[in-house]
């Protein structure tokens, strides 16, 4: 009995001879063991997901955005109506995401950045103010701001046919702010392709060093395609009719209190990143800026504000990551972001696990492009060291 | 974010669990309890008064399913449910039953995944507006704006209404109740719509002046309300559906919850098997001989429930309506306990 056991090689040489010993194959080999049990896990949880929601008869894939919406939505940038798709339903929803997300990050960032300076200003009031500002608007979660601005909007002004007229043509009240806008037109949508095409073509005019020609091609281009169309030049007014404004253009409530919740929460975080950024040049550079005969002004904006850019635009991009996701409490005070409208497709077609699949991959689409652009300009700003 | 943690819930417990077709009834069983989910909160159908205790036509559905399970109108478990949460709960099995408002329509019943019992509500879609207004009928509704709730069959109904009468609305869609009603009693909106039976709700519960509103007479839609159940279960399907059915065909003998006692000792053969004195229901639907005698001593019949949350008893006030038995011009209508 002893006989084989003496006759076997050694657990070691074995080890040695199998390679193991080597730490290089014992790395791979783990690697290799770690990716296989992810991938039966997700495996087993996909197939096993699939197999209990056929059993409990539910349907699953993507073929009901195919299928008519039946249902209406507020407000849409392009044209919509319930008897649309899903798939377009969805699309208003995105590009109503999108537009808030726009608008918001441009003002958010203009105001933010006014914030943090103005609390770094040599005017006691001034600095307390915004610091006051900054400490209250970043303590209170910004579902509530939604709230109350919603609130403050819906509950103070007063009904359509008691509106405020503060000028000719702009309407204030519970539906809404409603101003003069251009009547519509065909030549509208090209003039606004032409000022893409010629900003496109004023930055390629950048790269062969012709920068002067670029303001021309993009103040002349739309120019020439709006006198091609015959320069048509018609206003449409806001007027009441029935229950409510028609013509014109008009901010909504929702829109306008989401718009409102989403900038003031954000430019306060905007304001601190800001400020953070102007303390981090050194005094120096404002000493030599200010003995140089440059005013104040002229250092903040010529000295201090680009060597702060490359402090503050990491962090500004994740500000602006957390201001997308925020966008999504839309639903909360009903304007049809994309959530809101796939809330909506979820409870017509019962089919949970797409419609929340197809919003994770909306925001995570936003936060790449967020990513993508503000490391290309991270780049730009950043110091190039020789 | 909760509509997407109750989806992210519903994706890790259908990944997670292994199915186990047949075994509600077991497991209700086991557990000692039923878990019923009911709506967060409407007026007469199910939220919970000054001690925290649910009531409502709703909860009293639940109720009535404990009682023929157990034998005690108690032992259940409300879990309050948004319009969103509801199906997915249901679907991954955090709830046995959902007794909530819920409409029963041809997608939820094969798509979803859901069997439906009888109706213990026949409601329909209206719109309520201010009295001020002066608005007498639905169709003088063209370019109104509207409120509604999301998540609900209330949105495709509204955009069906619309179109087929060429009208346009302005629709403005709100995830939570009360946010919606303050929407509109702020004037935001010239009209909100909903299930006649929530708009009585609402009326009666958040409006500042009850009388400054009025529900117009036109209803859009027809909203069967039925407790629904999973697939993969007959048994615990036919337990709620026939406990159902006990309290309509109550009603319809005269059997009351005051009364039961004493038509114990009816001689009546067919009122001997309904309460359990001559025994074969009880067996068939696996629980106690005594079920339909425990759910009529314990919750009442079908007209008990109805007049105390949301009938003459009741804040709301409706009438019987479509909701009365065949026997007096309703739709209520249970087939014969034999």
């Amino acid at each position: 009995m002893s006989a084989p056991l003496m006759s076997a090689p050694p657990p070691r040489e074995s080890l040695r001879d199998s390679g193991l010993a080597d730490p290089r194959t014992r790395a791979i080999l783990l690697q290799v063991l770690v990716v296989a049990g992810v991938v039966a896990c997700g495996w087993f949880l996909v197939g096993n997901t699939l197999d209990n929601l056929s059993r409990r008869s539910i349907a699953t894939g993507f073929g009901f955005l195919e299928r008519p919406a039946s249902f209406a939505i507020g407000e849409s940038l392009i044209s919509y109506s319930a008897a649309d798709s899903y798939g377009r339903a969805v699309l208003v929803g995105l590009l109503n995401t999108l537009k808030v997300t726009a608008i918001a990050i441009v003002f958010s960032t203009l105001f933010g950045i006014a914030l943090g300076v103005a609390r770094l200003s040599a005017n006691w009031l001034v600095a307390k103010l915004a610091a006051a500002y900054v400490e209250l608007v970043r303590n209170v979660p910004v579902l509530l701001q939604l709230f109350l601005w919603y609130a403050v909007i819906t509950e103070s002004l007063p009904g359509p046919r008691q509106a405020l007229h503060p000028f000719p043509g702009a309407f204030l009240c519970n539906r809404g702010l409603m101003l003069p806008g251009l009547a519509e037109h065909p030549v509208w949508p090209a003039v606004a392709l032409a000022f893409g095409i010629a900003i496109i073509g004023a930055l390629a005019l950048r790269r062969f060093g012709r920068a002067g020609w670029g303001g021309a091609l993009i103040a002349g281009l739309p120019l020439a395609v709006w006198l091609g169309f015959g320069a048509p030049l018609a206003f449409s007014l806001p007027e009441l009719r029935g229950f409510n404004f028609q013509g014109g253009v008009s901010f909504s409530p929702e829109l306008s209190s989401l718009l409102l919740g989403l900038v003031f929460y954000t430019s306060a975080y905007i304001a601190e990143i800001v400020r953070g950024g102007i303390l981090a040049v050194s005094r120096g550079q404002v000493e030599a800026g200010l003995a140089l005969g440059l005013s104040r002004a002229q250092v903040l904006r010529l000295v201090v504000l680009p060597q702060a850019l490359r402090v503050i635009v990491p962090p500004l991009a994740s500000e602006y990551h957390k201001l997308a996701k925020n966008s999504s409490l839309a639903v909360a005070i009903g304007f049809p972001d994309v959530v809101s409208v796939l809330n909506t497709v979820v409870n017509q077609t019962g089919q949970a696990i797409e419609g929340v699949a197809l919003i994770m991959a909306v925001f995570l689409v936003i936060s790449c492009g967020i990513s993508l652009l503000m490391n290309w300009y991270n780049r730009r700003v950043a110091l190039v060291e020789r | 974010m909760n509509r997407i943690m109750c989806a992210a819930v519903l994706g890790v417990a259908l990944a997670a669990s292994p199915v186990r077709a047949g075994s509600t009834f077991d497991a209700v069983k086991a557990r000692g309890f039923v878990q019923c989910g009911v709506n967060v909160g409407l007026a007469g159908f199910s939220s919970p008064d000054k001690t925290g205790a649910w009531t409502g036509l709703d909860v009293d559905i639940c109720r009535a399913v404990a009682a023929a399970m157990f034998g005690d109108a108690t032992k259940v478990k409300f879990m309050p449910l948004s319009a969103q949460q509801r199906f997915p709960a249901l679907q991954s099995g955090e709830v046995d039953i959902l007794s909530r408002n819920t409409t029963w329509t041809l997608t939820r019943d094969t798509a979803n995944g859901f069997h439906f019992a009888p109706v213990t509500f026949f409601d329909g879609q209206a719109f309520m507006v201010a009295k001020k207004a002066g608005i007498k009928s639905a169709s003088e509704l063209n370019g109104a704006t509207v409120c509604a709730q999301t998540g609900t069959t209330t949105e495709m109904n509204l955009a069906d209404y619309f179109r087929t009468h060429a009208m346009s609305f302005q629709p403005v869609i709100i995830e939570a109740l009360a946010e919606m009603n303050a929407a509109f009693f702020s004037g935001r909106c010239d009209a909100v719509s909903s299930d006649a039976s929530q708009l009585a709700s609402i009326r009666a519960a958040d409006a500042p002046n009850p009388d400054d509103y009025v529900i117009l007479p036109e209803r859009i839609s027809k909203e069967p309300f039925a407790p629904a159940v999973r697939h993969g279960d007959d048994q615990w399907f036919e337990l709620v559906k026939w406990t159902v059915f006990a309290t309509i065909d109550a009603e319809e003998r005269g059997i009351g919850s005051k009364t039961v006692d004493g038509f114990l000792k009816s001689a009546d053969p067919s009122i001997q098997r309904f309460l359990g004195v001559s025994p074969g229901f009880g067996a068939a639907l696996g629980v106690d001989e005594k079920w339909a005698y425990n759910v009529i001593r314990q919750v009442g019949n079908y007209g008990e429930i109805f007049e105390r949350n949301v009938g003459a008893g009741s804040r709301l006030k409706l009438d019987r309506g479509l909701n009365a038995q065949w026997t007096a011009g309703g739709l209520q209508y249970a087939p014969p306990l034999r």
